[in-house]
C-alpha cells in the first residue's frame, strides 16, 4: 500500500484569472454582453474624443475678448473674463475681500469637523450653524464696524447661491424640528396645524412659493413696511424648506425606540427636557445624512431665484451669455455652471454617504 | 400605612395637569394663528384697496387679449382669463404625464443597467446617474433650450425627412392627420381592441390560476389594438388625409408642431427624474434577497424571467413609495417651464395673467390649489397601487 500523496494544486486556468479573466467575467460573459460591450465602446469612441478635444485640447484658455477664440474649441475666455461676476455678482471690487474672508473662515471652521479625534464637534457644529451666519452677515452687508454698506441687490453669483442655500437650511432646521415635534404631538389642534402646514408646502412647487413671496408678501405687510427682494425670497425658501426638514427630522424621531421616551418620562423629565436631552440628540444624529441630502436639493433649487430676478450663479451666466459682445457662448457658460454645481452636489452626496456608513451601527445586509 | 394610601390621587394643581396644559397651549395656538391670519387679511384688503385692485374671481370672465403659443384646446385673444387657466392646466398635465412615462421607462432601463454584470454598461449607467442628478434641473432645461435646440437651423434651412417632417429652431413640424368620412370605423375598432384585450387578459389570468397554462396576452393585445384597426382602416379605404406643413415666409404653416420649449422641458424633466428613478430601482432590486435569485435559478428560470417574474415584483414594494415622491417632484418641477416660456400653468396663469390683471392673491391661490390637488391625486393613486402590491400577510 503506497501512501496517497496529493498532487500539488494546479493553477487556475489562464482564462479565469488576471486581466483575461477579468475581461471575460466583466465584459464578455455572454454573446449579448459582448455585443453590449462593443456597442458601449463604439459609443465612447464616437463621443468622448471630440468632447475632450472641444473642452480641453483645442479650447481657448487665455485672452480678454472674444477675438481670442479662434481655434473652434470651447472658448473658456468667456468664463475667465466674467469669472468675478460669476462668483460674487456685482459686489464692489474693493469689497470682494469680505466675501473671501467669510469663505476662508467657513473652510477653516469646517476642517476640524472632518478630523477624527476632534472632541468638540458638537459645539463647533452649533457655532457654524448659529454663530457663523451673524459674522458672515456683518461682513457681507456691512454698514457697521467701519465696513461700507453693500446693498443686497449687488449680491450675486455663486456667493448668492451659497448664501441662499445656507440660510435656507440653517433657518429651516429649528422650524423643522418644531414642526416635526408638533406633528408627533398628542394635542389634536397642534398636530393638525403642523400636518396642514407641512403638507401644504410639500405639495406646491418652489417656484409658486417664490412668486408668492415676491408678489403676495408685500400685500400681507402693513402699509409702508417693505422687505428687500432677497429677504422675501429667503422667507419663501425657509418656509418651503422647513416642511421638508420637518419630514426628515420626523423620520429620525420615529427611529428612536419607545423605551427612550418612556425612560425619560420615568426619570421625571418634562417634555422639553426629555426632547432636548434624550430624544433630539439621538434623532438629529441619525438624520444628518438626510439633512445633507435636503441641503443638496435646496442648493440645486436656489437656481429658481433666477425666475424672480435675483442674480444667482445660473442667472449671472444666463445674462452674460445674452450679452451682445459674447453671443454664441451659451454652451461654455452652462458647462461651467454645471461643473460647479456638480462638484458641490457630488462632493456633498459622497459626504452624506460616508456619514451614513459611519452612523450605520446595525449589521450590514448581504 | 398601606391602608392610608389614598385611593384617589391628591388633586394636582390645575396648572400641572397635562390635560389642562394641553388645552391652554392649543387655545393659545389658535388665538395666535387667528390673530396672525386676521392681521394678514386686514393688511391685504387695505393694500388692495390702496392700489385700486378689486378682489374676487370676476376677472376670470374678462377677455384675455393675448395669444398662447401652444394649446390643447382652442384659444385666441378673444377668450377669457378663465380659459387661460384651463390651457395652462392642460399643458402642465400633458408635460407631467408624458414626463412621468418617459422618466419611468428610462429610469428602469438605467437602473437595471447599473446592476448589470457587464462592467462597462454598469459604469456608463453610473456616470449617467451621477451627472444628471447633481446638476440643477433649471440649468438642464436652459441648456437644452438655449444651447441645443436654439442652435438648430432656421426654418429656411430646415432639416427634413422626405419633405414631410421638418426640424428647425422653431420646432419639429409634421403632417397632421385629418380624419375623413368613415374614419370613425377605425376609431371604433381601436376601442373594441382595447376592451377585448382587457377581457382576454382577465381570462388568461384566470386560466393560468386554475390550469397553469399560459397565454400570450401581449401578442393577442398587439394584434387586437394595432392589427384590428389597421385592417378596418385599409378595408374602409384609408379615410385619412395629411395636412402637410408648408414653408410660408419665415415659418411653416399647417401640420402639427412640437415646439422647442416643450421638447426642452420634457427632455430635461425626464432625463433628470430618470436619474433618481434609476437609483430607486437599483436600491429596490438590491433589497430583494439573493436567495430569491438562487431559488429561481434552481427552479430552472433563466435570467430574464427571473428578473421579470421574481425580482421586480418583490422590488416593486420598495420602489413604489419612493417612485411616488419622484412623480410628485416631476409634476411640481414642470412649473420650471416658465423659464423657457412653455405655456404651462405657472407661465400662463401665474405669469402673464397675473401681470395683466394684478389679482395676485386669487391667481397664486388658484395655482397653488392646482398643484396641491395634482399632488393629492397622484399620491392617492399611488397609495392605492401600493396597497395592491403590498405583501399579503396573515
Amino acid at each position: 500500500m503506497s501512501k496517497f500523496v496529493p498532487q500539488p494544486d494546479l493553477p487556475a486556468p489562464i482564462t479565469n484569472v488576471g486581466v483575461i479573466g477579468w475581461f471575460r467575467r466583466n465584459l464578455f460573459p455572454s454573446p449579448l454582453d459582448a455585443a453590449m460591450t462593443l456597442a458601449a465602446l463604439y459609443f465612447l469612441y464616437l463621443y468622448v474624443p471630440p468632447l475632450l478635444d472641444w473642452a480641453i485640447f483645442s479650447a481657448d484658455w487665455f485672452g480678454d475678448s472674444r477675438d481670442a477664440c479662434t481655434s473652434g474649441g470651447a472658448c473658456w475666455v468667456f468664463v475667465s473674463v466674467r469669472f468675478k461676476q460669476f462668483m460674487v455678482g456685482l459686489y464692489p471690487d474693493a469689497e470682494v475681500w469680505r466675501v473671501s474672508v467669510a469663505a476662508g473662515l467657513f473652510v477653516a471652521l469646517m476642517i476640524p469637523m472632518f478630523i477624527k479625534g476632534f472632541k468638540h464637534k458638537a459645539y463647533l457644529g452649533a457655532f457654524i450653524l448659529f454663530g457663523f451666519p451673524f459674522i458672515a452677515f456683518i461682513l457681507f452687508s456691512g454698514g457697521s464696524f467701519g465696513l461700507e454698506l453693500v446693498e443686497t441687490n449687488m449680491w450675486g453669483g455663486l456667493f448668492l447661491t451659497l448664501v441662499l442655500s445656507f440660510v435656507g437650511i440653517v433657518a429651516a432646521l429649528p422650524l423643522g424640528i418644531l414642526l416635526a415635534l408638533g406633528r408627533r404631538s398628542n394635542m389634536p389642534i397642534v398636530k393638525s396645524v403642523c400636518v396642514v402646514f407641512i403638507e401644504f408646502w410639500r405639495g406646491v412647487p418652489l417656484i409658486t412659493v417664490l412668486f408668492m413671496s415676491s408678489v403676495m408678501l408685500p400685500l400681507f405687510l402693513p402699509e409702508g413696511m417693505n422687505f428687500d427682494k432677497l429677504l422675501r425670497a429667503m422667507i419663501g425658501i425657509v418656509l418651503f424648506q422647513s416642511a421638508y426638514m420637518a419630514e426628515v427630522v420626523r423620520s429620525g424621531l420615529q427611529a428612536i425606540p419607545k423605551g427612550q421616551y418612556e425612560a425619560a418620562k420615568a426619570l421625571g423629565l418634562s417634555y422639553w427636557e426629555s426632547m432636548g436631552l434624550i430624544i433630539l440628540p439621538q434623532a438629529l444624529k441619525l438624520v444628518i445624512p438626510g439633512i445633507v441630502n435636503t441641503f443638496i436639493a435646496l442648493f440645486k433649487d436656489t437656481t429658481l431665484v433666477l425666475i424672480i430676478g435675483l442674480f444667482d450663479l445660473l442667472s449671472m451666466i444666463q445674462s452674460a451669455s445674452q450679452d451682445a459682445k459674447w453671443l454664441g457662448f451659451e454652451i461654455e457658460g452652462y458647462v461651467f455652471a454645471a461643473l460647479i454645481f456638480w462638484i458641490f452636489c457630488f462632493g456633498m452626496s459622497r459626504y452624506s454617504m460616508s456619514l451614513e456608513r459611519k452612523l450605520e451601527t446595525s449589521h450590514a445586509r448581504n | 400605612m398601606a391602608s392610608e394610601q389614598p385611593s384617589v390621587p391628591a388633586k394636582a394643581k390645575l396648572w400641572n395637569r397635562p390635560g389642562f396644559r394641553a388645552l391652554v397651549f392649543q387655545v393659545l395656538l389658535v388665538a395666535v394663528l387667528l390673530y396672525f391670519g386676521l392681521t394678514i387679511l386686514g393688511n391685504t384688503l387695505h393694500n388692495l384697496e390702496q392700489r385700486g385692485i378689486s378682489t374676487g374671481f370676476g376677472f376670470l370672465n374678462n377677455e384675455a387679449g393675448f395669444g398662447i403659443v401652444m394649446s390643447l384646446i382652442e384659444f385666441n385673444e378673444s377668450h377669457t382669463f378663465g380659459r387661460t387657466f384651463l390651457v395652462g392646466l392642460l399643458n402642465t398635465v400633458l408635460v407631467s404625464f408624458l414626463g412621468i412615462i418617459l422618466a419611468t421607462i428610462l429610469g428602469f432601463l438605467i437602473g437595471v443597467a447599473r446592476l448589470s454584470r457587464n462592467w462597462i454598461v454598469s459604469r456608463l449607467a453610473a456616470v449617467y446617474i451621477e451627472t444628471f442628478r447633481n446638476i440643477p434641473l433649471l440649468l438642464q432645461i436652459l441648456f437644452w433650450y438655449f444651447a441645443v435646440l436654439a442652435q438648430l437651423p432656421r426654418p429656411k434651412q430646415s432639416m427634413t425627412i422626405g419633405e414631410t417632417v421638418f426640424l428647425n429652431n422653431r420646432g419639429l413640424y409634421m403632417g397632421a392627420p385629418v380624419p375623413e368620412a368613415g374614419f370613425w370605423l377605425t376609431a371604433i375598432a381601436f376601442a373594441i381592441g382595447i376592451v377585448a384585450t382587457i377581457f382576454i387578459a382577465r381570462w388568461a389570468h384566470k386560466r393560468q390560476d386554475t390550469t397553469g397554462q399560459q397565454f400570450h396576452t401581449v401578442w393577442a393585445g398587439v394584434g387586437l389594438i394595432i392589427g384590428l384597426p389597421a385592417i378596418v382602416f385599409l378595408l374602409s379605404g384609408t379615410p385619412l388625409a395629411w395636412d402637410l406643413p408648408v414653408l410660408k415666409g419665415f415659418n411653416f404653416k399647417g401640420g402639427m408642431v412640437i415646439i422647442p420649449e416643450w421638447a426642452a422641458l420634457l427632455l430635461a424633466l425626464s432625463i433628470y427624474t430618470a436619474s433618481f428613478i434609476a437609483e430607486i430601482v437599483r436600491s429596490g432590486i438590491l433589497s430583494v434577497s439573493h436567495g430569491q435569485t438562487e431559488a429561481a435559478h434552481a427552479l430552472g428560470l433563466r435570467n430574464a424571467p427571473t428578473l421579470r417574474l421574481i425580482i421586480i415584483p418583490q422590488a416593486m414594494r420598495v420602489i413604489i413609495p419612493q417612485l411616488t415622491s419622484q412623480y410628485l417632484n416631476l409634476t411640481k418641477n414642470s412649473s420650471l417651464a416658465t423659464a423657457v416660456g412653455y405655456p404651462d400653468l405657472v407661465a400662463v396663469f401665474a405669469g402673464t395673467t397675473l401681470n395683466q390683471t394684478g389679482q395676485a392673491v386669487e391667481v397664486i391661490a388658484m395655482t397653488m390649489g392646482v398643484y396641491l390637488t395634482l399632488s393629492l391625486l397622484i399620491s392617492f393613486y399611488m397609495n392605492w397601487y401600493n396597497k395592491r402590491k403590498q405583501l399579503v400577510e396573515r
